[in-house]
């Protein structure tokens, strides 16, 4: 059957591409220079990485009850890593951390 | 403005469909119909409705399912499209062996003026890869960015805060 | 096959998160650490229900990122008015 072996090339592609960013966010928390850039880094683990994690097994599951499962995955990941970030970001700004910024302009050029 | 009436109604309809939502997710995830998880949903999501009306939060803020259709067909996928391009730059950033990033604070009048759109738009801010909310307030968002080009992106009058406000007001037309 | 690939590449990344922990320096850094070893988990308990055939193991998922999340905020709350957190700038 053509159209299977469609899905499942999708659903391969989405798992893949999925592991890598979460890979590239790990990479990232543990490369950048304080904890603010770092927070940036696992943000790609969690937008993109479970994203196309969670596609690519919606892909295998269909339209079932374990589909609607993996949706509910989706969106509970969407709607409260944000809400933590934020908590996280602001709780660390309250506590005196401050962010190591770019000097203005000046060295603009990289 | 709506007459007294009219609001006991729609708070009336609200209950009502915040039950249904409730009803729906408790029928997804125990995904058996026998009669006596039947009727344990429908206690437990009747239960929820009746502590959410005591406490009241079944309003626009706590319930907002009038957001739902303009949020679904027309925010969302914009979202979505706004995450994978920043989160492709970003994930170009951690793998580039200079490390080419330039943190940067800025800070951000939003145009929304509910509490709700506030919210959409400081978690939009923080969902998309390459910039974070840090603090949030009526009049002011303290946004920490990695690049300079991200942080020229976040912006009073700039995309998403026209989108988010567009959403804010919906159904009424925008200007 | 890719199952096991995803399996294998989330346990990576929270092994990498691990190393975050374990290297600090400041409260937060390791909290951040925590929250991405959560989601990754998630994740694995997700594909792990697939990669044993028992869509089961999704339930976990949803109960394990709703407590992942209460539990962030809960830390949070609990370090507000501590100076410990401030100790190591």
């Amino acid at each position: 059957m053509s159209l299977d072996l469609l899905r499942d090339l999708a659903s391969w592609t989405c798992l893949l591409a999925g592991g890598g960013f979460c890979l590239v966010g790990g990479i990232g928390l543990l490369r950048m220079p304080d904890f603010y850039t770092r927070m940036h880094a696992a943000s790609v683990t969690d937008t993109i990485g479970a994203g196309l994690v969670l596609l690519g097994l919606l892909f295998q599951a269909g339209f079932s009850l374990v589909g609607a499962k993996l949706l509910m995955v989706g969106l509970l990941i969407f709607f409260t890593s944000p809400t933590a970030s934020h908590a996280l970001a602001r709780s660390a700004l309250l506590h005196g951390l401050k962010p190591k910024l770019a000097p203005p302009e000046a060295s603009s050029k990289p | 403005m709506i007459p007294h009436i009219a609001t006991r109604k729609l708070s009336m309809l609200r209950s009502f469909s915040l039950f249904l939502c409730l009803f729906l997710c408790w029928l997804l995830l125990s995904g058996m119909p026998a009669p006596f998880l039947l009727s344990a949903g429908l206690g437990s999501a009747l239960l929820v409705v009746w502590f959410a009306r005591r406490i009241d939060i079944v309003d626009h803020e706590g319930h907002p399912i009038r957001l739902l259709w303009p949020a679904l067909l027309s925010y969302w996928p914009w979202l979505l499209k706004e995450i994978v391009v920043s989160a492709w730059q970003v994930s170009r950033i951690v793998l580039d062996p200079k490390l080419p990033i330039s943190p940067t604070l800025v800070r951000l009048r939003p145009s929304q003026t509910t509490d709700v759109g506030l919210v959409i738009h400081a978690n939009s801010i923080t969902l998309t890869p390459g910039t974070i909310s840090v603090k949030v307030g009526r009049e002011e968002f303290l946004v920490h960015a990695l690049t300079r080009e991200g942080a020229a992106g976040v912006q009073r009058g700039g995309e998403m805060d026209k989108r988010v406000s567009a959403l804010e007001k919906w159904p009424e037309p925008v200007r | 096959m890719m199952f096991s690939a995803v399996a294998v590449a989330l346990l990576v990344t929270t092994a990498l998160a691990l190393a975050r922990a374990a290297l600090g320096p400041t409260v937060f850094d390791r909290l951040q650490a925590a929250n991405t070893i959560g989601t990754c988990t998630m994740l694995l308990l997700a594909t792990l229900g697939f990669l044993g055939g028992r869509p089961e193991f999704l339930d976990l998922a949803l109960v394990y990122g709703l407590l992942n999340v209460i539990g962030m905020v809960a830390v949070l709350k609990f370090f507000r008015h501590d100076r410990s957190a401030e100790a190591d700038k």
